[in-house]
C-alpha cells in the first residue's frame, strides 16, 4: 500500500517536474519573502497601499491597468477595503482616489466628448490613447499593460523586484544602443553588442523604459522610508495583488477544502480496511 | 462475465417501471452489482478517477461557457473578468484549467496500467480502441481549450498546430484554411474552437459511455492477467470497488487541490498571461506539458511532413497495438524481459517529455563543449528526442512483436484466487459474510 503510494506520488512528480524544471533560464532573480507567499500568505495592506501610490505616481504615465477598475481598491482583500462599506463604490476613501483622475466620457446631452472625474465604477484610464501613440512617445516601444503582469512573467513579483532595481552600470566592453538601457535581469541577447570574450557575453538585456525609480519620489503617507528598493517591493506587491486579486480568498477557501479532504480520505480508508477486511485480494 | 441479471425490484413502483424501462436494472447490473476481479490494485482506480474529471471538466466548462466571450478582442478580457468579478470565477477556472493537467496526468496512467497489464490483448481490442479515440478526442479538446484565453501561447500555439496540416502535399492548404476559417489564426478560428471545445467534450461521453459497454462485455483484466474462473475470482463492484475508488480518488482530489489553490499557474505558461499578439512571437513556443513528448517526436525529424507523420504515427500505433503484441501473455509480472523494456519505455517518454520543454539546440549535459560528429552536435535535445523517438517506435515495432515469439514468460497462476494473494482476510473466511450490510 505505502509502497505502492510512493511509486504513484514519484510518477505524478516526474510529469509535473520535467516540464517545470525545465522552464528554468538565465541569472537568478533577486528573491523577496513576501508577505502573501505559502499556503497561509496574505497581502500586506499598508505594502498594498504604498504600491498604489506607487503606481498612480511613476507607473502610470505610461503603463496602463485595462482590467482594474477604481472599485476594486475598496474591494475585500483590496488595499483600501474598509468593513463598513461593504460595496466598495460607497467607500469614501476610494471615491475620493477615483475623482483625482480624470477619464473620457461622452456627454449625453450634447453628444461631445468630455473629461469628467471619475468614479469608483470607473476603469483604470489609460495613459495613450492607442498603442500607435504608446509607441510613438516610448522611442518604438509600447508600454506593456500591467493588469496582470505580475502573472505574465515567469518569476512574478520576484522579476519585477528584481527588474526595477536591475538598472546597473553596463559592463566595460558593452556598447549600449542609444535610447535604450541596460538592465541585467531583462531578457535578451547582448552578443552583438559586446567587444569582450564571446564565450561570456554578459546576461541582461537592453529595455526601452529608463530606470524610473528614485529616493523620495514618492512620498509614503505611513512614514516608510522611500528608498528604491522600498518602491519596487511595494509596486511589485501591488501588482500581485492586481494581477491575482482573490488569492488570499483562495488560499484561504483552499485550506477548508484540503482539511475537508483529508478527513475524508482517512474515513474512506477506514470505510476500505472494514469493508474489505473478509476478503483476500 | 456479465451473466443473467439478479436485481429484484422491491418496490411497486421499481416492478413497474422494469417492466417498461428496465434503467434500475441496468445501473443495478452495471455499476452496483458488476462482479470485478477481486486482485484489482491502486492503478485499476484511474478509470474511475478520469470518469470523475471529465465530470469535473463538463460542470465547470458549462459555467466558464456562461461567460466566456469568444471574440479575439474579448476572450482575454472576459477570462480576467471571471477571475475577478464571477462569483468563484476563479475556483471554477483554476479547476477547469488544471483539471485538464489531471485528467491527462490520470490517462497517462490509466495507459500505461493497460500497457503494463496486457489489458489491450484479446478479448479487450476494441475496449482499447476506444480508448485510444477517448484520448483523441481529449488531445484535440484539450488544445483547442487552451486557445480560448487567447494569449500568447494560446494564438502562436494555434498556428504551430494547425500549420502542421499544411505540412500534407496538395490537401495541406485547403484543410489549414478550412481549419483557420480563413487566411490566418483569427476571430473565425477563435470562434469555431469554441464551439468544437463545447462539442467535443459530449463526444468523449459518448466514447466512454461505450469505454464502459466494452469492458462489461468481458469484464475487468487483472494484474495477473489469468482469467476469472467462477464467483469466488470476484467481488460486487459496489461495495467493494466503490469505496477503493473512493479512497483513491479523495487521495487524488488532494493532489488537484494542491495544484488549484496553491500553484493555479504552476502548471502554464506566464506567456499566456499576455493577451495575444499575432505581430510578436514568443522567443520559446511550448506546448502544455501533456503534449511534450508527441512535440519532441514533432521536432527530432528536420524534414516537417516527416515530423508531422511520425507524430500522428505514434498516436497511430496505439491503435494497432493489439495485433503488434504477440505475447499471449498478459501481465508483464510473468514476463519479466518485456517487463524490462517497458520501463524503459516510460523512461523513455518522460525523456521524451523534458526534450519537448527544452531548445533543439541546447546541451544536455552542462556546459560541455558539444561533441560533434558528422556535421552534428551529439549533445543536443533533439539527438536526446531523437534516440527517445527510435525508442518509442522500436518498442511498438519491434520489441513487442519480437519478444512474444522469443521469450520464455514465468509461470501463471492458475487463476487469481489462490496463489496471488498478497492480502490475506483478517478474520476466517466465512466468520461474517456481506460487510455491505454492516455499514
Amino acid at each position: 500500500m505505502l509502497r505502492k503510494a510512493i511509486a504513484l506520488a514519484v510518477l505524478g512528480l516526474a510529469c509535473v517536474a520535467g516540464p517545470a524544471a525545465a522552464a528554468g533560464g538565465h541569472i537568478e532573480l533577486r528573491h523577496e519573502s513576501w508577505s502573501f507567499a505559502g499556503p497561509f500568505g496574505k497581502f500586506d495592506t499598508a505594502q498594498l497601499q504604498r504600491g498604489y501610490k506607487v503606481y498612480r505616481e511613476v507607473c502610470a504615465a505610461c503603463h496602463g491597468m485595462k482590467l482594474l477598475s477604481f472599485r476594486n481598491l475598496g474591494e475585500r482583500g483590496g488595499p483600501f477595503y474598509d468593513a463598513e462599506y461593504k460595496n466598495p463604490n460607497d467607500n469614501p476613501y476610494v471615491k475620493a482616489l477615483a475623482a483625482d483622475i480624470q477619464v473620457g466620457d461622452i456627454d449625453s446631452e450634447t453628444g461631445d466628448a468630455i473629461q469628467r472625474a471619475a468614479t469608483p465604477a470607473d476603469r483604470f484610464p489609460s495613459p495613450f490613447p492607442n498603442d500607435a501613440a504608446a509607441a510613438a512617445s516610448n522611442g518604438g516601444a509600447i508600454p506593456p499593460d500591467l493588469s496582470v503582469i505580475a502573472k505574465a512573467r515567469a518569476g512574478g513579483p520576484d522579476y519585477i523586484y528584481s527588474l526595477l532595481t536591475g538598472y546597473v552600470q553596463p559592463p566595460a566592453g558593452l556598447t549600449v544602443t542609444p535610447g535604450m538601457n541596460y538592465n541585467k535581469y531583462f531578457a535578451g541577447d547582448l552578443a552583438p553588442y559586446w567587444t569582450g570574450d564571446p564565450k561570456h557575453v554578459p546576461t541582461g538585456g537592453f529595455i526601452a523604459m529608463p530606470p524610473q525609480l528614485a529616493p523620495d519620489k514618492v512620498t509614503f503617507d505611513d512614514g516608510t522610508k522611500s528608498t528604491i528598493d522600498q518602491q519596487a517591493k511595494d509596486v511589485a506587491a501591488f501588482l500581485m495583488w492586481a494581477a491575482e486579486p482573490k488569492m488570499v480568498e483562495r488560499k484561504q477557501f483552499g485550506l477548508g477544502a484540503m482539511v475537508y479532504l483529508l478527513i475524508f480520505t482517512v474515513i474512506l480508508y477506514f470505510s476500505y480496511r472494514r469493508v474489505w477486511r473478509n476478503v483476500a485480494h | 462475465m456479465s451473466g443473467p441479471s439478479t436485481y429484484e425490484p422491491k418496490t411497486g413502483i421499481e416492478r413497474w417501471l422494469d417492466t417498461r424501462l428496465p434503467i434500475v436494472r441496468f445501473a443495478y447490473d452495471t455499476a452496483l452489482n458488476f462482479p470485478t476481479p477481486k486482485n484489482l490494485n491502486y492503478w485499476w482506480t484511474f478509470g474511475g478517477i478520469l470518469a470523475l474529471m471529465l465530470g469535473i471538466q463538463l460542470a465547470t466548462g458549462i459555467v466558464l461557457a456562461m461567460h466566456y466571450v469568444p471574440h479575439v478582442d474579448h476572450a482575454f478580457a472576459s477570462v480576467e473578468r471571471i477571475m475577478r468579478d464571477v462569483n468563484y470565477g476563479w475556483l471554477i477556472r483554476y479547476m477547469h484549467a488544471n483539471g485538464a493537467s489531471m485528467f491527462f496526468l490520470a490517462v497517462y496512467i490509466h495507459m500505461m496500467r493497460g500497457l503494463y497489464y496486457g489489458s489491450y490483448k484479446a478479448p479487450r481490442e476494441v475496449l482499447w480502441i476506444i480508448g485510444c479515440l477517448i484520448y483523441l478526442a481529449m488531445m484535440a479538446t484539450g488544445f483547442i481549450g487552451y486557445v480560448l484565453p487567447w494569449g500568447q501561447m494560446s494564438f502562436h500555439g494555434a498556428v504551430v498546430i494547425t500549420n502542421l496540416f499544411g505540412a500534407l502535399p496538395i490537401i495541406g492548404e485547403p484543410i489549414t484554411t478550412w481549419l483557420w476559417g480563413g487566411f490566418a489564426v483569427d476571430n473565425p478560428t477563435l470562434n469555431r474552437f469554441f464551439s468544437l471545445h463545447y462539442l467535443l467534450p459530449f463526444v468523449i461521453a459518448g466514447l466512454v459511455v461505450l469505454h464502459v459497454w466494452a469492458l462489461h462485455v468481458p469484464g475487468n483484466n487483472n494484474p495477473t492477467g489469468v482469467n476469472v474462473k467462477s464467483a469466488a475470482d470476484t467481488v460486487p463492484f459496489h461495495p467493494y470497488y466503490t469505496v477503493k475508488d473512493g479512497f483513491a480518488i479523495a487521495v487524488f482530489l488532494l493532489l488537484y487541490g494542491a495544484f488549484v489553490f496553491y500553484n493555479p499557474n504552476a502548471l502554464g505558461h506566464a506567456d499566456n498571461y499576455i493577451p495575444a499578439n499575432p505581430l510578436v512571437t514568443p522567443a520559446h513556443i511550448v506546448p502544455e506539458w501533456y503534449f511534450l513528448p508527441f512535440y519532441a517526436i514533432l521536432r527530432a525529424v528536420p524534414d516537417k511532413l516527416g515530423g508531422v507523420l511520425l507524430m500522428f504515427g505514434a498516436i497511430a500505433t496505439l491503435f494497432v497495438l493489439p495485433w503488434l503484441d504477440t505475447s499471449k501473455v498478459r501481465s508483464m509480472r510473468y514476463r519479466p524481459t518485456a517487463r524490462l523494456y517497458f520501463f524503459i519505455f516510460v523512461f523513455a517518454c518522460l525523456v521524451l517529455g523534458l526534450c519537448g520543454a527544452r531548445l533543439p539546440d541546447d546541451p544536455v549535459i552542462g556546459a560541455a563543449s558539444g561533441l560533434i560528429l558528422l556535421d552534428a552536435d551529439i549533445n543536443s535535445f533533439v539527438w536526446l528526442s531523437r534516440v527517445a523517438t527510435l525508442y518509442f517506435f522500436a518498442y511498438f515495432w519491434l520489441i513487442l512483436p519480437v519478444l512474444g515469439l522469443t521469450e520464455t514468460p514465468l509461470p501463471q497462476p492458475e487463476g487469481i484466487s489462490e496463489p496471488v494473494l498478497s492480502h490475506p482476510a483478517t478474520t476466517p473466511a466465512g466468520a461474517t459474510a456481506s460487510p455491505e450490510k454492516r455499514g
